[in-house]
């Protein structure tokens, strides 16, 4: 991409060098990590004496495994869906604002980034538990006898990490939709368009590439949440991430730990590539 | 001027019944205010524009003529006045209701859409048939002479047909109203030419009632039926291309619109009924009529450079330095300077019987017979 506009260069002074050492970092500490995983989880046994496929087809052959790994796509799935139903409007409010009052949307957009997961996911719990916050004031107020069970709930789960990850969908949508000239949407009013119309055939198609971007970052943090998913969600379900640490930590058995790993990673990666296959055609008309 | 000229050729408007031209419709603006904040954009604007003409609202940058035009297409709420399209009083009415077509300046083309949605795209808001839209579609491509481009997207297009595209699509709708702002900021010198006759051909032919707005004197000259020369929020004049720059009715739109030299004196009458003014450099000038003002006193007198002539010192001229020459084509502009170094510029044209000055000459600068010139109370 830079080639094309760089002024040519002799082979010692490009750019190369200059991404050697974040080259040699990913390698060492991505890449090598990575493929000690891949050949951890291609051995039958925890002292890795018997190479095979033994593993996956232990993962693959058991429904609870794929009801843990349908669970947890299914989760990113809700939540994606959660943050991008409150995320939209939410860019949508900061784009149309004032500049003061979007420095102001700003602080509270990215607040949560601003904090650890940890303490973030405590204030959940806080919130959630039978004497939480809004178990009091329902029962306070007399619209329930007893305290809801909400904490450890899948419900909990979706909500609590919607909260966390909203920043991760916001901050491309509003990227996307400040690119979007205003004078397209008065076209399309002035054409004889609705607000809905247009928003449909107009702001959201040009808005795509940071809706996908969003969604994905929501979607790949989301899956793997290990803290919030097991705080929050109080190993009532099991998620992939604590299914990974159970078998490692707990039950000892590093190559199914790292087969559960992989099949996350794939699975993952299937949906990321999915996606980017969709962002591909609709970037295509807004960077024309 | 809103019938369709006989000698229009089998273009798009007779090809399509549908598309027939919408007669043009008078567009009526009463006592317009806009204020933002505490400034106020638009002043006390009343224009009424014929039906079928093409009004150039004229200015600087920030003397409210995108914010009017804004306010007849319906994106922008005036703060106070009427405005008023046909018969319809439309102040309280969206831009899709209103029948005001715009053309942005960006020319705002959908950019994931072809140039064929593109053009459809208002007729599909509207619930127009499918049958219907396809002919119109086509009819307004022929028009712009695009229809070989339907099926591209407006990023594999030029300036010059994303602006005929953005025209087609706005027209395709037939409004009762064109509005254009600076459609032709963002084309180079040659296209801007071909493109300003385009427009103005497409706009005679559908006899539409059309305001343009534009910073370019030039393009507001050679386009528009009537200017109205805008000034902070104001209308400052009214008035066909000539008489705007012939006889201007304000100081500003003197030196607003072509060039003007401006002389400043005392005006005052002489026995046989003519006038003089006597410079504040030195000498007099003779004056046959004094307009806009014509009261003794302070006054500043703007002259455009083809209205004055060089002669020998005398009464009633001028005296001024020669300085300059500069040969432009066919004519030649000296500039002068007056006695108390004010510039003077005169265009002479240039004949080879011509007196030739050189730097230095000292010589006298007169009225030509019968040119106007306009005098503005100080």
């Amino acid at each position: 991409m830079s080639a094309a506009t760089a002024p040519p260069r002799s082979a010692a002074t490009g750019p190369l060098p200059l991404a050697a050492p974040l080259g040699l970092f990913f390698a060492v500490f991505v890449v090598m990590p990575l493929l000690l995983l891949a050949y951890v989880s291609l051995h039958a046994d925890p002292t890795l004496q018997t190479p095979g496929l033994a593993q996956y087809r232990k993962f693959l052959g058991d429904g609870f495994n794929l009801a843990v790994l349908g669970n947890t796509l299914w989760l990113g799935v809700k939540v994606t869906l959660l943050t991008l139903l409150i995320g939209y409007p939410l860019a949508w409010i900061y784009t149309q604002a004032a500049p003061r009052w979007q420095a102001v949307l700003m602080l509270l957009i990215v607040l949560p980034l601003l904090t650890s997961s940890v303490v973030r996911t405590f204030a959940w719990v806080v919130i959630l538990g039978r004497q939480g916050i809004v178990n009091t004031v329902l029962v306070g107020g007399g619209l329930v006898d007893a305290p809801l069970k909400l904490l450890y709930t899948p419900g909990a789960v979706t909500v609590a990490l919607a909260q966390i990850e909203l920043p991760l969908m916001v901050l491309p949508l509003i990227t996307a939709l400040s690119n979007i000239d205003p004078a397209l949407r008065q076209a399309s009013l002035a054409l004889g368009a609705g607000r809905w119309r247009t928003f449909v055939q107009v702001t959201l198609p040009l808005s795509m590439p940071g809706l996908l971007a969003g969604c994905l970052l929501v979607f790949a943090s989301a899956v793997s949440a290990f803290v919030t998913q097991t705080l929050v969600g109080g190993g009532q379900q099991m998620f992939m991430p604590f299914y990974m640490y159970q078998q490692a930590i707990q039950a000892n058995d590093y190559p199914f730990a790292a087969t559960i790993a992989m099949v996350l990673l794939v699975s993952v990666l299937a949906v990321v590539t999915a996606v980017n296959l969709l962002a591909r055609r609709s970037r295509g008309f807004v960077h024309g | 001027m809103s019938a369709v000229p006989a000698a229009v050729p089998p273009a798009a408007v007779a090809s399509a019944a549908s598309a027939a031209p919408a007669p043009g419709v008078e567009v009526r603006l009463d006592a317009i205010r806009h204020r933002y904040g505490d400034a106020f954009a638009v002043e006390d604007v009343a224009l009424r524009i014929a039906p079928g003409e093409l009004v150039a609202l004229l200015g600087p940058s920030g003397c409210g003529k995108t914010t009017l035009l804004r306010i007849v297409a319906g994106l922008l709420r005036q703060s106070e006045g009427t405005v008023r399209i046909g018969d319809d009083v439309v102040d309280a009415l969206p831009p899709n209701e209103r029948g005001a077509g715009i053309v942005f300046q960006s020319y705002a083309l959908f950019p994931h859409m072809t140039v064929e949605a593109n053009v459809a795209y208002g007729l599909r808001a509207r619930g127009a048939p499918a049958d219907e839209i396809g002919r119109t579609v086509g009819a307004m491509l022929e028009m712009v002479r695009m229809p070989a481009f339907r099926g591209r997207y407006p990023r594999e297009l030029s300036g010059g047909q994303q602006q005929r595209v953005a025209l087609a699509r706005t027209l395709a709708v037939r409004p009762r109203v064109l509005l254009l702002d600076e459609p032709f900021a963002a084309l180079d010198k040659n296209l801007r030419l071909d493109m300003q006759i385009e427009i103005r051909r497409i706009q005679r032919e559908l006899g539409v009632t059309t305001v343009l707005v534009t910073h370019d004197q030039e393009e507001a000259m050679s386009m528009a039926d009537r200017i109205a020369v805008m000034n902070a929020g104001r209308v400052e004049q009214f008035d066909t291309p000539e008489a705007v720059y012939d006889t201007p009715q304000t100081l500003f739109v003197a030196t607003f619109v072509g060039t003007a030299n401006l002389v400043e004196g005392r005006l005052a009458q002489r026995h046989d009924g003519g006038w003089a003014l006597e410079a504040a450099a030195g000498g007099a000038l003779a004056l046959a009529r004094a307009a806009p003002c014509s009261r003794e006193g302070a006054v500043v007198l703007a002259a455009r450079p083809e209205h004055l002539a060089i002669g020998a010192p005398g009464p009633g001229a001028l005296p001024a330095t020669v300085g300059m020459a500069l040969p432009l084509g066919p004519s030649l502009v000296y500039e002068l300077a007056l006695d108390d170094g004010r510039p003077l510029k005169v265009t002479m044209p240039r004949t080879s019987d011509g007196v030739r000055l050189a730097a230095g000459d000292r010589v006298g600068v007169s009225l030509r017979p019968g040119s106007p010139a306009a005098v503005f109370a100080r």
